[in-house]
């Protein structure tokens, strides 16, 4: 094939090297089967992380016979470090240095079929497979080069590339690759290294990328640079529900450097030779255009109304115990939280090109399969003709808008076969069209026995899906806007262990008796999907606001009421860390500061968290002004511990931006936050004075997603140091000066 | 039009309006200065003209004809990366990195400007720029981390002052 | 220079009569700093309202500090003096000021021990405050919460920094006693004239001043300036393209922005976010009073307004080309500049209060001085933190010097139909210069609250 040189140098020149001896090399079992979806392929394994999917060790790891290693992942770097990260996994098993292995990511002719990169389970899911992978195929090699030396395998170890035995002999990996050696199904036991002799995981290896990044290299999607690239502006609706009812195509035609227009239904775009020439004539265009629109949007004021009054259905997230039990007394609350965005700083990008009837598209997509595969019902061909390539975006802490800028391409790109054309949305098309995280309600009660302790509770939420990837061509914005017009898939009410608005719905603290129901809503008048932590923001910040409550009704230190509730060693520990070096205590504190503790195990089985800060009240401005921090976090083995500290620190002052500022606005029929002066997001000037994480290592231990495990947690110090600091609660998110000055009163 | 961009001369022909971002990204093929708003909010593509930080996303490229411009790329090299580059990998400031250019050019300006910046300072002047990442502490640590070398440096070469820009 | 030392001497005078006229005044004793259950609740609430209307939180706040803690530099032509901590600590604040001494300072510009006030601290208007509001006014001060804090000292010369001078000050330009109703006037537009000249204090900005500092007699509300802007002129003069009306007014001074006029900018910002607390009924008579002092627009300007309504709605978004706009000419130039700088926002094709706004509406394109145009140019709007607010990038470093020049220029001839300014050169290397200090602040109108750190930076 005929692949344009993007110089990612993980990925240069890889497809060109037929000079290299190719030994192993293998399209996963998913890409393979995806034309024709055959039943899932029966398990015989359980194998750990990914592996259970793709069990081929070659899918993972090729060796050539000059002895370099590559490893595949289908998980894409989303700036979480994992390029970093994988390769200092795969490294630990190979024996060799991370430096020394060329990874390649998230690649639908190359990588294996890992869905999605989200939901915190890069390391937990590609991490655990490609250490998996990596130990056997260093057994393996040690195998080989047992029977090459005669020697037995005993006396062999893995050393620096090598297999090295007694008195000196020594054999280098790639003079023991044959021809499919390594294509093989991973066996189900593995003997895994410990934590002991570790040379690569929980070593503090500078992240690979950040190089590029702070000298100008080509890092991002964004920096593509193909030859002959043209430029296209897509012009959007005003609305969702909008219908064009015309434009002058010949006027925009005929200004300087367009090459074409592509109309599809209520699709249009501009492509130009230059890029400026492109918003140019994108903005005559969009001038031009007329829309007919509908008023269909609820109430903005209403949303907890109106989310009670769509419930589709109700499904029960857990029932233990009895339904209601006698207790000294009940104590009940609800929250809400807004409509909130992903807003990241690159608006969406893609660079799409079409070639012999093959239409390949680098996307910053989190989920290369499923976007080729709507894209390949979008164009009407099968998944095979498309291809999409993971290139770096800027951040996108869920799904944005990468998926639908990748369709946009591919569909322009149509119009011009041999062309490479790259999209860049505006400012305003991101803000407007990417999917928010959903508005969510949720209403608590609990019981409490004569002592304070926690003897029921119920907990109701009421909230979209939280997830409407893709998917069909449906989930795709140029797959509802094109004649076509591909219908979004129907919403379905699903409760699965990881959860989506129920994740971290059921408390982790110690209730005999729970009831927790996801009151369904199908109907989703703003477009919505999963933003960092899903469900898990606002349920924790509803749980742990209500903790607090219970403690101060049982009189109880609220640290030491949550540990009372808890029998999870490890929770334990990370409460009591952060707490310990927070210096967590009761004594009173300057008027308008306070002090809020809060606590959650992300997904129940991922991370364990828990955060302390101090909050600092102006009652007249309602400005909060949050000044330390301190938080500790539990992920199992720490494989690259700065990287968790740079995850979560991020977590947290994003976190301390969705809940003190952020909220969609809409009126009947337009949304109104159509850029940063319209939503403003966190300012250096309101960064915290200080902010610790401390990473509480469990060597040998699984791993454990942590990018998304600040999110709740932090809303709920937040909120219990806004209470702490002023008797007062604010249920509702965010925590808006208006809100402050309103519950506040002068 | 003639452009002086990290002290190299550059004649390129563009519409007179078009914004230096593009001219630098498409022309010039420099990758640092970003498109992140094209407002003036977000400061992704903030570059420095004669030494002051400004926003290239709103600065016609017909504005900057004779002047110094820099850009990120003029900072340091992969191999040589100047103080405000290495102290950004020594901090390992960056998540997704994409504000990262643009918080160090306007840090870039601040310093050249005001070798002694102090803490708030250093936050004051990056209050246009905006990362949605949450890098904001190891951003903050890194450009002090440039001003300590860079006063280090013109320490160790006292008497030869570089002049600013 | 020189008008400074005539200042002195002119003050010299009057410091001599002063000290016959106006002795020193008595202390009052302290008080114990009163509960808040000294106070009832809807008095405090009354007087939060009446804090808003006074903007107290702007001139007595440091942006991003707490509340009223004071130590904001208020910049004047005599030097700088310092506002003061205002809350009830009892060491640094007000907190032993009973209310007689706290009505006092209102109605006389004199404090607790007895000194005399600067007037940057407007008492020539605050004496116009009623005793029962200045009561609820009282209420909610010794209600917030104390800050000890003492605020740095004045700077100023000598002899301004002699307190006693400013009885002679007094003597000169100071009308004590509380306001009276008009009785030929409706009593909405008495409590207009009662909030804009009283705690409102819109004079103090709006109205020209003399070389002593004191505003004009007789040239009530006719266009003044504050902090390095020009106040508009809020009489016949208002320089607004389309003329304001009651219902425009109140819509501005209640959100802070309008269709017709764009978005507060400068210090206007705080005013108009502090009166969001107002009820509608006093934001209506402010308005009402306001429009009264403007009198019915003439003939020629209702046309002009026609005309420019018209061309909005049939050609929105096309960027004027005056005749005089030839390539070698300033409006050539800066037409130029317009295009591709200014037109990418200043197109109208982004509703008010987020987009730019279309020049043909701006007062401040219309003005007699260009100081508005070169700030705004200049230093932009900075953000707001964490609140929504209209954003606009400064272009003191994209712009050279001629560029500016130029480009208002353009403005002036395209969008007013005026020559160019003539002073304009000239204000824009003393406004570069530092020689007018200007405050830059977000336009969203807040109460200093949040740190909006980078919003002085010029
Ligand atoms: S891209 Fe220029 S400020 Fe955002
Ligand atoms: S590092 Fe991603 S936006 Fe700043």
């Amino acid at each position: 094939m005929n692949a344009p040189d993007f110089p990612d140098v993980t990925r240069r020149g890889f497809l060109a090297g037929a000079g290299a001896l190719v030994v192993s090399f293998t399209i996963p079992v998913h890409a393979q089967e995806a034309a024709n979806p055959a039943p899932a392929p029966a398990k015989p394994l359980a194998l750990p992380g990914s592996l259970a999917d793709t069990p081929l060790l070659d899918a993972w790891i090729r060796i050539d016979a000059d002895g370099s290693i590559t490893v595949f992942t289908g998980k894409a770097e989303l700036g979480q470090g994992t390029k970093t990260s994988l390769r200092q996994i795969a490294a630990e098993e190979l024996e060799i240095e991370p430096a020394a292995i060329r990874l390649i990511t998230a690649d639908t002719a190359l990588t294996p079929d890992e869905g999605y990169t989200a939901g915190s389970q890069t390391i937990q899911n590609s991490g655990t497979a490609i250490r998996y992978a990596s130990a056997q195929v260093r057994q393996i090699l040690v195998a080989k080069a047992s029977e090459k030396l005669g020697v037995p395998v005993e006396q062999l170890k893995a050393q620096a590339g090598k297999v090295v035995g007694p008195g000196g002999v020594v054999v280098g990996y790639g003079a023991l690759v044959a021809v499919d050696f390594l294509h093989v199904n991973a066996a189900a036991d593995t003997w895994l290294k410990a934590p002991e002799t570790y040379h690569a995981i929980g070593k503090p290896f500078a992240r690979v990328d950040i190089p590029a990044k702070v000298t100008g290299g080509e890092a991002f999607v964004q920096d593509m640079r193909l030859p002959g690239m043209v430029h296209a502006r897509v012009v959007r609706p005003p609305s969702y529900a909008a219908k064009l009812t015309g434009f002058n195509e010949v006027a925009v035609k005929a200004m300087p450097g367009v090459v074409a227009m592509v109309h599809d239904g209520d699709f249009l775009a501009v492509v130009a030779r230059q890029e400026f020439q492109a918003v140019k004539a994108m903005r005559a265009l969009a001038m031009t255009a007329t829309w007919q629109e509908q008023a269909a949007l609820p109430d903005q004021d209403q949303i907890p109304a109106f989310l009670e009054k769509s419930v589709a259905k109700v499904g029960i997230v857990t029932s233990v115990g009895a339904d209601t039990m006698p207790g000294a007394r009940t104590i009940e609350a609800q929250f809400t939280r807004a409509y909130q965005m992903h807003g990241s700083i690159g608006p969406s990008s893609a660079v799409a090109i079409v070639d012999n009837g093959l239409t390949t598209v680098w996307t910053h997509t989190q989920g290369v399969y499923p976007d080729r595969k709507a894209i390949a019902q979008m164009l009407d061909v099968p998944p095979e003709k498309v291809r999409c390539i993971h290139a770096e975006g800027s951040g996108c802490y869920g799904h944005n808008g990468a998926d639908d800028a990748a369709a946009d391409a591919a569909l322009i790109a149509q119009a011009l076969p041999g062309t490479p054309v790259r999209v860049q949305w505006m400012r305003d098309q991101e803000h407007l069209w990417e999917p928010y995280g959903p508005a969510m309600l949720t209403r608590t009660s609990a019981t409490l026995d004569d002592k304070g302790s926690i003897v029921s509770w119920h907990y109701d939420l009421w909230s979209n899906n939280h997830g409407t990837r893709p998917g069909s061509a449906g989930s795709l914005i140029a797959g509802r806007l094109m004649a076509k017009h591909f219908a979004p898939d129907p919403a379905k009410l699903q409760i699965s262990p990881l959860g989506n608005g129920d994740r971290n719905a059921i408390p982790l603290y110690d209730v005999p008796n729970q009831r927790v129901n996801w009151h369904f809503v199908a109907d989703m008048p703003v477009r919505v999907s999963a933003l960092r932590g899903l469900g898990a923001y606002c349920n924790v910040f509803s749980i742990e606001s209500f903790m607090d409550e219970l403690a101060l009704a049982a009189n109880a230190d609220r640290v030491e009421y949550r540990l009372r509730h808890l029998n999870d060693a490890r929770a334990r520990k990370v409460i009591e860390v952060a707490a310990e070096k927070f210096g967590w205590s009761n004594d009173p504190m300057p008027e308008g500061r306070g002090r809020g503790f809060a606590f959650a195990k992300y997904k129940n089985h991922a991370a364990y968290l828990a955060i302390a800060l101090e909050a600092d009240v102006d009652r007249d401005s309602g400005a909060i002004a949050i000044s330390h921090v301190v938080c500790a976090v539990d992920c199992g083995e720490a494989v690259a511990p700065d990287s968790i500290v740079n995850q979560t620190e991020g977590g947290i002052l994003q976190s301390l931006s969705w809940t003190l500022y952020e909220a969609v606005h809409f009126d009947d029929t337009r949304i109104l936050s159509a850029d940063w002066s319209a939503y403003p997001i966190l300012r250096f000037s309101a960064v915290p004075d200080s902010l610790e994480v401390h990473v509480v290592d469990n060597p040998g231990s699984p791993y454990l997603g942590v990018a998304e495990a600040a999110q709740g947690p932090t809303a709920g110090a937040i909120a219990n140091a806004f209470r702490h600091a002023t008797g007062k609660r604010i249920h509702d998110l965010p925590y808006t000066r208006e809100r402050v000055k309103a519950v506040l009163g002068v | 039009m003639k452009l002086s961009v990290n002290g190299v001369p550059h004649e390129v022909e563009a519409d007179p309006a078009t914004p230096l971002l593009y001219v630098l990204r498409n022309d010039l093929k420099l990758n640092g200065a970003k498109f992140g708003c094209g407002l003036g909010q977000c400061g992704a593509c903030t570059v420095m003209v004669d030494g002051k930080a400004v926003f290239s996303c709103l600065t016609p490229v017909m504005l900057v004809e004779g002047r110094q411009i820099k850009t990120v790329e003029g900072l340091g090299t992969l191999d040589e990366p100047g103080p405000m580059q290495a102290a950004f990998i020594e901090e390992q400031a960056a998540q997704c990195g994409y504000c990262i250019a643009g918080m160090m050019m306007r840090a870039q300006a601040l310093l050249e400007a005001k070798p002694d910046a102090g803490d708030a300072d250093i936050r004051q002047a990056l209050e246009p720029n905006l990362c949605r990442c949450g890098t904001h502490m190891r951003i903050l640590r890194a450009v002090a981390r440039a001003r300590d070398k860079m006063r280090s440096t013109s320490a160790a070469s006292s008497g030869t002052t570089g002049r600013a820009s | 220079m020189k008008r400074f030392w005539m200042s002195v001497a002119v003050l010299v005078v009057a410091f001599g009569a002063g000290l016959f006229a106006y002795a020193r005044k008595p202390a009052i004793g302290p008080v114990q700093p009163p509960h808040r259950s000294a106070f009832d609740q809807a008095l405090i609430e009354k007087g939060a309202v009446l804090a808003s209307v006074g903007n107290c939180t702007s001139c007595h706040t440091r942006p991003g500090d707490r509340s009223f803690a004071g130590g904001l530099a208020v910049p004047t032509p005599f030097g700088t003096i310092y506002s003061t901590n205002i809350t009830p600590d009892p060491e640094t604040g007000i907190g032993r000021w009973s209310q007689a001494a706290f009505t006092r300072a209102m109605r006389e510009g004199v404090d607790r021990a007895g000194n005399h006030l600067y007037p940057a601290f407007p008492y020539d208007h605050f004496t116009l405050v009623s005793d029962k509001d200045n009561g609820a006014l009282y209420a909610y001060l010794m209600t917030r919460q104390p800050v000890n804090r003492r605020p740095r000292a004045n700077e100023l010369p000598f002899p301004l920094n002699v307190r006693l001078v400013l009885a002679g000050w007094k003597l000169l330009f100071f009308d004590k006693g509380a306001y009276r109703d008009v009785a030929s006037q409706s009593a909405e537009w008495n409590r207009g004239a009662y909030l804009v000249n009283g705690l409102g204090h819109c004079g103090a900005c709006h109205t020209p001043r003399n070389r002593l500092g004191a505003e004009k007699k007789g040239s009530h509300l006719a266009g003044g300036e504050a902090e390095g802007w020009a106040a508009f002129a809020l009489d016949a003069g208002s320089p607004a393209p389309v003329p304001w009306t009651h219902d425009s007014l109140f819509a501005y001074l209640r959100q802070g922005w309008h269709a017709d006029h764009g978005v507060a900018n400068g210090p206007m910002g705080e005013v108009t976010g502090n009166l969001g607390r107002l009820p509608d009924a006093d934001i209506s008579a402010m308005a009402t009073y306001v429009v009264s002092r403007m009198g019915e627009p003439a003939p020629q300007r209702v046309a002009k307004a026609r005309e420019i309504r018209t061309k909005l709605s049939t050609d929105a978004g096309a960027i004027p080309i005056p005749v005089s706009a030839k390539a070698e000419t300033p409006t050539g130039r800066g037409a130029v500049i317009f295009q591709a700088a200014c037109a990418t926002c200043h197109d109208g094709s982004r509703p008010q209060p987020f987009g730019g706004l279309d020049f043909h509406l701006s007062s401040t394109v219309n003005a007699p001085s260009p100081q508005n145009a070169i700030n705004t140019v200049l230093f932009g709007l900075p953000a707001a933190s964490g609140r929504q607010s209209a954003i606009m990038p400064g272009f003191a470093a994209t712009l050279r010097d001629d560029q500016v020049t130029d480009l208002l220029a353009y403005l002036r001839e395209a969008f007013a139909g005026q020559p160019a300014w003539p002073d304009a050169a000239d204000r824009l290397a003393a406004t570069r210069g530092g020689k007018y200090p200007v405050s830059v602040r977000p336009s969203d109108g807040i109460e200093r609250g949040p740190a909006n750190v980078g919003a002085q930076d010029k």
